[in-house]
């Protein structure tokens, strides 16, 4: 005990000592958020929006407004020649046309079919995408509203219409979705190369040897090099999750002792990854390598944090079970956005445990190897 | 005196390797042992082991009575051990330093406070304990790793190339503080490359590629020399009185010191004079002539060469038995 409390207390001295390293571990991670926070987002607002409208009815202005007031369009005129129109859109100025024909409110009280055409900017293939898809739903809106409104008037038995609400995150912003996943992303990044260099460096200095020449334990010696940095890097992640809630509006649905639990192992699973990689790179610059590559690759590709799990090939979704962050995320999204309480996701929580313990197992079983 | 380390048939083998072979030795209560041998001769993997941090392949060791193999911990916790890294952390203060390694010794109270003062008197670093060690010079920082290695006041220290790196003025007063340790009963195994330091040594032992090839007193190693007489020749052309030595048939080897050459007689009967007269006859200008007494550097080079000729002519021996075999194949 009195061992692990002189390690312990000689790295916190080195840790306090290096201002500068202090300061990226706790600062520069709330930094990243704000980056990718900003910068990540697969949210596309204000599409310039010119509008062709042949029709110039009641019917023709509300969807005109329907596009307008979603937030996702701004509208930047009318114009009727089609050849000003891609004139428009070749030089930049529109990125998208909303053409509405001739008799479009005629057509809709004689209950017959309307064709509305919407043309879009193809040259960015994921922005045109996204925005056919929120094209393609507010017509699909304005559609519904009318059928309901002739169905109504005309004292038709009512029909089927779809009425979806999303819960939790009900103007879809992504940040609400992408948030989680970057605390989680950042957390393992600082967390494993933190880890894996405080260890490496010691070898490498040659410190290390003399320890080991000590009657220290690989384990007192451990205890004592990874608690200072468990504490800074929860230090750090919570930090990340206030900057989340003051910059992206992150709620705080659940319980905080649930969700300070949840960082606490998910950042002990990080460490025994970052130790186990100390115990198989003889220098830091390998080690920050392999450090960096384990955890980014992993927690930002096949934790689901921006691809879905669910889409992916079987084999791969089979890989995503050895990522821990793919728990932390569920856990971390159940306690954040839905507030909900342990027996949603304490499997997942039991998931990080065993991530931890077999990393932690792998670590000091090569570590004694090493050791003595 | 009792046997502070004893060594039989030590061995350690990486994979092929053979780094350490079959070492044998004993070392004394309060004695300075010295340990010769070239970069790779198998100090440091000796070392390794006797302080519990490597596992013998074969052999044993005990180290203050305790078998190395069986109870490595229990070798640390009565030892101490400086590398020639002085492996301290440079980030922290010396006093951070001291605080450290009290630590993980296990001291603490009224014996941490007198152990450190200790240190702090004999590194001559008082008044400097919140000094960064980084900005140490290296002399101070050599004294103030050793501090730390008897910090726990340990009855056997290791010390691994202690003296790389420093100054020949701390180098000397570093000396002065391992012959403290000796006279206090501290026992003192240190390896070292520089020659004129084994001079400090009580005995010493020279390793040449993990073998022990000698053993004994600074001057019970000079031996060696007492029937082959060494003369020492100022040559202004040390090369060329050289090939003219190494031709000659009472000289059994040279090597060059300096500018001077130092050439070995096969016998006591030849005197410098005779020497003088046939560089002269071959027309090489000689400056002085004259006998030396043989300098460990002397020893040293003649240990590592008798037994490289050892090597060699087992080599020789293999070879010739693999001809044998060829020859019996070829019959066949």
């Amino acid at each position: 005990m009195g061992k692990i409390l002189a390690v312990g207390a000689k790295e916190m001295r080195q840790i306090l000592r290096d201002r500068r390293t202090l300061l990226i571990l706790l600062f520069i991670p709330a930094f990243f958020l704000l980056l990718y926070g900003y910068a990540l987002s697969f949210d596309i607002r204000n599409v310039r929006l010119a509008v062709q409208d042949r029709d110039r009815s009641t019917a023709s202005r509300e969807l005109v407004s329907s596009f307008v007031n979603s937030g996702y369009f701004a509208l930047v005129g009318y114009e009727d020649s089609d050849a000003a129109l891609a004139r428009l859109v070749d030089e930049g100025k529109v990125r998208a046309i909303l053409s509405i024909p001739a008799g479009l409110e005629r057509d809709l009280a004689l209950k017959r079919p309307v064709t509305v055409q919407v043309v879009i900017d193809g040259d960015n293939a994921n922005t045109a995408a996204t925005v056919s898809g929120y094209a393609r739903l507010l017509i699909a809106e304005f559609g519904a509203v009318q059928m309901k409104t002739l169905l109504l008037a005309a004292g038709s038995p009512p029909v089927v219409i779809a009425e979806p609400r999303i819960w939790y995150n009900p103007q879809l912003r992504s940040a609400l979705f992408l948030v989680p996943g970057l605390i989680a992303y950042i957390s393992m990044i600082t967390a494993v190369v933190s880890t894996a260099l405080s260890v490496v460096r010691e070898k490498e200095r040659g410190t290390m040897e003399q320890v080991r020449m000590a009657p220290v334990g690989p384990v007192s010696y451990i205890l004592g090099k990874t608690l200072p940095y468990l504490a800074i890097s929860f230090t750090s992640a919570v930090l990340i999750v206030l900057a989340a809630m003051l910059l992206f509006d992150l709620p705080m649905r659940g319980s905080w002792l649930l969700l300070l639990f949840s960082i606490g192992l998910f950042l002990v699973g990080a460490q025994a990854q970052g130790l186990l990689i100390s115990t198989i790179a003889d220098t830091q610059q390998v080690a920050f390598q392999i450090a960096l590559l384990s955890s980014m690759l992993p927690t930002m590709i096949l934790s689901g944090f921006i691809f879905p799990i669910s889409s992916m090939p079987a084999v791969v979704q089979a890989i995503t079970h050895i990522v821990p962050a793919r728990y932390f995320l569920v856990a971390l999204r159940a306690i954040v956005l839905k507030g909900a309480d342990i027996t949603a996701f304490w499997q997942d929580l039991v998931a990080l445990a065993i991530f931890a313990t077999v990393a932690m197992g792998l670590a000091s079983l090569r570590l004694r190897k090493e050791w003595a | 005196m009792a046997e502070a380390i004893e060594v039989r048939g030590l061995t350690r083998k990486f994979g092929d390797f053979v780094a350490v072979d079959d070492l044998s030795f004993t070392v004394k209560q309060g004695e300075i042992f010295g340990f010769l041998g070239a970069n790779g001769a198998g100090k440091s993997t000796t070392i390794r082991m006797l302080c519990g941090l490597l596992r013998p392949t074969a052999g044993s060791a005990l180290v203050g009575g305790i078998d190395v193999g069986r109870d490595p911990e229990g070798v640390k916790r009565r030892i101490g051990y400086m590398s020639q890294r002085f492996s301290l952390y440079e980030p922290l203060t010396v006093d951070q330093n001291i605080q450290f390694f009290g630590g993980v010794y296990g001291l603490s109270g009224e014996r941490f406070a007198e152990r450190r003062r200790f240190v702090l008197a004999m590194a001559g670093l008082e008044g400097r304990e919140k000094m960064l060690t980084r900005d140490l010079p290296g002399g101070w920082r050599q004294r103030l790793a050793l501090g730390c290695a008897i910090l726990h006041e340990p009855s056997i220290v290791f010390l691994d190339e202690p003296t790389g790196g420093v100054d020949p003025l701390s180098r000397r007063r570093f000396w002065d503080l391992i012959g403290d340790l000796s006279a206090k009963g501290v026992t003192v195994l240190v390896t070292t490359h520089y020659l004129d330091e084994a001079e400090h040594c009580h005995r010493l032992a020279i390793i040449h590629a993990g073998k022990l090839a000698a053993l004994g007193t600074a001057s019970e190693l000079k031996q060696v020399f007492a029937s082959r007489p060494i003369v020492e020749i100022q040559a202004p052309q040390p090369v060329r009185a050289m090939a003219v030595l190494d031709g000659l048939e009472m000289v059994e080897k040279t090597s060059l010191f300096g500018t001077a050459v130092h050439a070995v007689m096969r016998d006591t009967r030849t005197t410098p004079a005779m020497l003088a007269e046939r560089l002269a006859e071959a027309g090489v200008t000689v400056r002085g002539i004259g006998p030396v007494s043989p300098s460990l550097e002397d020893v040293f080079l003649d240990v590592v060469e008798r037994s490289l000729d050892r090597v060699e002519r087992s080599l020789d021996r293999v070879e010739r038995s693999l001809d044998r075999v060829g020859k019996h194949a070829g019959a066949a």
